[in-house]
């Protein structure tokens, strides 16, 4: 019983990283109908600069995952500029194509700059852990900030998206870019704000993941990415309570295949479960079934 | 003024030609060192390279035949792997110290064993580097040695009685050596009360250390590589869990990682061949001129290429080869050679049988205060 509850703790721990990382991807999904596949790699990045701005310029947690943010949106901006911009017009498969040759720029880039030798990521938030069952049940620090920022995440989006202008600017692209531009909406700039959030979501994202698993290396972020984007699949793509519940629902099903099935079978576990639930529920947990439009 | 400083480096031209024909005057036996320099595994590659170079330092330095090095990186890579040992060829090179680590080494044995050009493999250890190829051979212990090594050694010094293993089976190294640690712990008594695998993509090692602390595990045998072994000690210490860890060679590097914190392997137990700390002259010596040169303690695999180095160096001048030998040559006569070649090495006295597997003693270390220290229970 008792381990049983660690491993759905670890479980929610790890899935919350899946779901942070699930937002980026279908809130860029949801509005500007792509596939970024170098979020994982901006996650890297970030923790990258994360690690440098603690390590080696000695600044303190909260500026560092600060400073990351602002590099990661500046980042996720230049690259939306730069790569996926030029090619609104263009086929998806272009697109997409663009976006997995981002993602191996940016590991190549990580190679040059910081080597592929693994980096140790400090413990950052270490604020002590809760000790349940005679020490049977630790809860570490990293979990349970993981848990909160995922849910502080999910309000603050949620109000973002429902409440304000920009949010409904960007609900308004996402439901048709034409006929929001008529509206006055500025189209390029919605989807650069969506990109700029979804980076800076991946700057937390990329710190959170490296507090609990401390091994930083160019590719940290690929694994991860994939998890994350098979989730937000799993919960339906473009929607964000799907993206968390999906996040969510991975990492319980992975610790828990892991754990009570085969530790080798966990990854196949997690793919069966995805091909199983799209074969009945093909937009996800939570999406909106879509109508073909004649 | 100026008349002087021309004349200074005038003379100094003539000097440094002077020294390079002194060197080439000299019969210099071209040896190729391939390993990973950068990439993930680059400390066991870097800890080659700078071992092979006190080598050929000191082998350099007392006159005679010299040797070159002729170094490539593979990146732990097995094309990349590929394209190094041509390159290696293709700069003259007689014979391989390499490659470092065991899948390029397959790979690049099979090619090499197509050639017929020599390889001695300083610390590619699974047994498929020397299978059926003749020209291939072993400084370190092959997986299923070490497997067995540990499992004698656990049970001779009294480690623990109930083991658990956590082993990464996408990886042929760690597979190769749980294989056979499970069999020797069978007949020599020990427990295994868990076992669980990760894969190389694996990040949440939280269900493999639970798994060990629930079967109430006090030793963990770790035959991986050491990045995912810092993410096993670090989870193992969230959880509370401190059993006895045991490596083997491919923990050696875990104390270089950048930012991995000392206090997280105190007390972790690594099979290894050789350690910095021993009294002996011949290591001090290495161990003084390695530092020097990196600013680090070498680890094995600097000891496994620096005897690589002196062993093909021995060999070769056994079997009389010089500068001008061809590969092809000098790979028979080195095959020859080895047979009842005898080498005292920094990693102990090793003979060789003819698969190409080493024969020599295991020794284990342990790690307190951030160091190896040879451990005498």
């Amino acid at each position: 019983m008792v381990s049983f509850l660690r491993f759905l703790i670890n479980g929610i721990s790890l899935g919350s990283v899946y779901a942070i990382i699930a937002l980026g991807y279908t809130m860029v999904y949801g509005i500007a109908k792509m596939l970024n596949f170098a979020h994982g790699d901006v996650i890297m990045v970030g923790a990258y600069i994360a690690f440098c701005a603690m390590s080696y310029m000695n600044l303190p947690p909260l500026v560092a995952v600060l400073l990351a943010m602002v590099v990661c949106t500046a980042l996720g901006v230049v690259i939306e500029g730069l790569a996926y911009r030029p090619l609104r017009q263009a086929a998806k498969l272009a697109v997409l194509i663009t976006a997995i040759g981002v993602s191996y720029f940016l590991q190549n880039m990580a190679l040059l700059i910081w080597s592929s030798n693994p980096k140790v990521f400090p413990s950052v938030f270490n604020v002590g852990q809760i000790r349940l069952f005679d020490g049977n049940l630790v809860i570490s620090s990293e979990t349970i900030l993981t848990i909160v920022a995922n849910i502080v995440i999910m309000i603050a989006l949620t109000l973002f998206t429902g409440r304000t202008k920009m949010g409904k600017a960007m609900r308004a692209v996402s439901e048709d870019k034409g006929a929001a531009e008529l509206m006055g909406i500025n189209v390029n700039r919605t989807i650069s704000l969506t990109f700029a959030i979804g980076s800076a979501l991946a700057a937390i994202a990329g710190v959170l993941l490296c507090s609990s698993y401390p091994t930083l290396q160019p590719t940290t972020g690929s694994m991860p990415g994939i998890k994350a984007f098979t989730a937000a699949v799993f919960g339906g793509i473009g929607s964000i309570p799907g993206a968390m519940l999906g996040g969510l629902l991975l990492g319980v099903i992975e610790i828990l295949g892991k754990a009570y099935i085969s530790t080798e079978l966990g990854d196949a576990l997690v793919f069966a479960v995805l091909i199983i639930v799209l074969l009945f529920k093909p937009a996800g947990l939570l999406g909106k079934p879509m109508n073909e439009k004649v | 003024m100026k008349f002087n400083k021309i004349a200074a480096m005038l003379l100094a031209i003539v000097m440094v030609m002077g020294l390079a024909s002194a060197a080439l005057a000299e019969d210099t036996l071209k040896i190729g060192v391939i390993g990973p320099f950068t990439g993930a595994a680059a400390i066991y590659g870097n800890a080659c390279k700078f071992g092979a170079q006190v080598a050929a330092e000191q082998i350099n330095a007392q006159g005679g035949v010299q040797v070159e090095l002729i170094n490539e990186d593979d990146e732990h890579d097995p094309e990349k792997s590929l394209n190094a040992y041509n390159n290696v060829l293709d700069h003259g090179a007689q014979m391989i110290a390499g490659t470092t680590t065991t899948t390029p080494c397959i790979a690049v044995g099979a090619q090499a064993n197509e050639d017929r050009v020599f390889m001695l493999t300083p610390s590619a250890s699974s047994p498929d580097v020397t299978a059926n190829k003749d020209n291939v051979f072993q400084v370190c212990f092959t997986d299923p040695a070490q497997g067995s090594a540990s499992a004698v050694y656990i049970k001779e010094h009294s480690l623990a009685t109930k083991i658990a293993i956590i082993y990464n089976n996408a990886d042929a190294y760690s597979t190769g050596i749980y294989q056979t640690f499970t069999e020797e712990a069978a007949t020599q008594g020990l427990e295994i009360v868990s076992t669980s695998t990760f894969t190389d993509e694996t990040t949440d090692f939280s269900v493999q250390v639970s798994a060990a602390k629930d079967a109430g595990a006090d030793l963990v045998f770790l035959p991986i590589y050491y990045t995912p072994a810092s993410m096993i000690l670090q989870t193992a210490k969230t959880m509370d869990y401190a059993p006895v860890f045991f490596g083997v060679d491919g923990m050696d590097g875990i104390l270089t990682m950048e930012g991995f914190d000392p206090a997280l392997a105190e007390g972790v137990f690594m099979l290894t061949p050789f350690s910095a700390d021993a009294e002996d002259e011949a290591t001090k010596a290495f161990v003084a001129r390695y530092q020097e040169i990196t600013g680090e303690i070498p680890n094995q695999f600097a000891a496994d290429c620096y005897d690589a180095v002196n062993a093909l160096y021995a060999a070769s001048l056994a079997a009389g080869i010089t500068g001008e030998t061809s590969p092809e040559d000098a790979c028979e006569m080195l095959i020859e050679q080895f047979k009842t070649l005898q080498v005292d090495g920094l990693t102990g006295s090793m003979t060789w049988d003819e698969t190409g597997a080493v024969t020599k003693t295991p020794t284990a270390v342990i790690i307190q205060d951030g160091a190896y220290v040879g451990f005498n229970g």
